[in-house]
């Protein structure tokens, strides 16, 4: 063989690895990630009729929801992970098994065979004091039935405070778990919501309260 | 949000998990690469909340995939055990075709085989510029020595390498 040229060389040392080696070692860091205790955000993404929905929980419970459509549409999966990485801890990895029971209890409130969620909530995307006491009222709605944002308002402590309950659900980290598709205007109208009108009317629907 | 927040986690693995991968097959084997590339990982993850800065985070990667190479060699002991079979260092079977400039995908077996003979600095710092194809000045940093160093390295490995070679 005749002696090679630097470029022959490099050209020899460029050395891709195969996708699926790729694939089964960053599995291989996941499972010994979780076997360490090491994931502190687990999130992974779930069907639902609306589209799909980006779920994360702590070792505390759900932490942030993201719906595929209105206001929510136009923050990235990206934006929303990036957030989880500053405010709640860096050490955020895509880890579906963790979400297995998240998943099975939405798809059966998607089907209508599930009229409530037993999953904890982790509130710590949820600021201190009245958006706290309003959020808190909110998870308290329950199936198939609505409250206006007056009512909210006065859950939390200061009934003229109607538009800082609509606030604190716009602000709501965890939709349909917290379901702020339960407040509507007193006036009999729907309100807003972050997956969209849409979606807040097909939710209602789904629970018989429309 | 702070400029200098680190990203989650899970964007590194995406992003770097590849060039880390690359790096290990070169270095260490195909058969341990998964071991090493777990074992620098989790390193990563271990410390990464308290990684001060967000920038180049390749680089501090690389470095840590570096040690862990190193610890790997000292381990198995790098003059009794070879890092592989030829097969296995250069992640694919050997090529029945030995034209360099026709070679498919996965590099020359003989030739990585001939790159994991190499001491450990001048062996890392030619598979970061190659296998990974980064900077003088990201090997500096990788292998925390200075841009001069790290090009004396290359060169001294890639010499080796011709002697080998040739």
């Amino acid at each position: 063989m005749n002696p090679l040229s630097d470029k022959q060389l490099e050209k020899m040392l460029r050395n891709d690895p195969p996708a699926g080696d790729l694939d089964r070692a960053v599995q291989g860091v996941l499972a010994a990630a979780e076997r360490d205790g090491l994931v502190d955000v687990a999130y992974a993404s779930v069907d639902s009729p609306f589209g799909k929905l980006l779920v994360a929980r702590t070792d505390r419970g759900v932490v942030r929801l993201k719906l595929p459509g209105g206001r929510d549409a136009k923050i990235s999966d990206e934006e929303t992970l990036e957030a989880l990485a500053t405010y709640v801890s860096p050490r955020v990895l895509e880890a579906p098994n963790r979400l297995d029971e998240e998943r099975r209890e939405l798809e059966e409130y998607f089907e209508g065979k599930r009229d409530h969620f037993d999953l904890a909530v982790d509130w710590q995307l949820t600021s201190p004091g009245f958006r706290s006491r309003a959020l808190h009222a909110v998870a308290r709605i329950p199936y198939g039935k609505t409250k206006t944002y007056a009512d909210i308002a006065k859950a939390a402590g200061n009934a003229r405070a109607f538009r800082a309950a609509g606030t604190a659900c716009g602000r709501n980290p965890i939709p349909l778990i917290v379901p702020c598709h339960r407040v509507v205007q007193s006036g009999g109208g729907i309100g807003n919501y972050g997956g969209g009108p849409t979606m807040k009317h097909a939710l209602l629907d789904l629970e018989g309260a429309l | 949000m702070p400029d200098e927040s680190l990203p989650p986690f899970q964007a590194l693995l995406d992003e770097h998990g590849s060039d880390v991968l690359g790096f290990l097959v070169a270095s260490v084997g195909h058969s341990d690469a998964e071991d090493v590339f777990q074992e620098t990982f989790i390193a990563a993850l271990r410390a990464y909340p308290r990684l001060e800065h967000a920038s180049n985070l390749r680089s501090w990667l690389l470095t840590i995939a570096h040690r862990k190479a190193i610890d790997h060699h000292r381990y198995r002991g790098r003059r009794a055990v070879p890092a592989g079979s030829p097969e296995e260092v250069a992640g694919g079977k050997p090529s029945s075709n030995n034209r360099p400039d026709t070679m498919v995908e996965g590099g020359d077996p003989e030739l990585w085989t001939a790159v994991s003979g190499l001491p450990p600095k001048q062996r890392s710092a030619v598979v970061l510029r190659f296998a990974t194809d980064m900077s003088y000045a990201g090997i500096a940093k990788a292998l925390d020595c200075s841009q001069d160093a790290a090009r004396r390295s290359v060169h001294e490995g890639l010499q080796k390498l011709r002697g080998e070679f040739a």
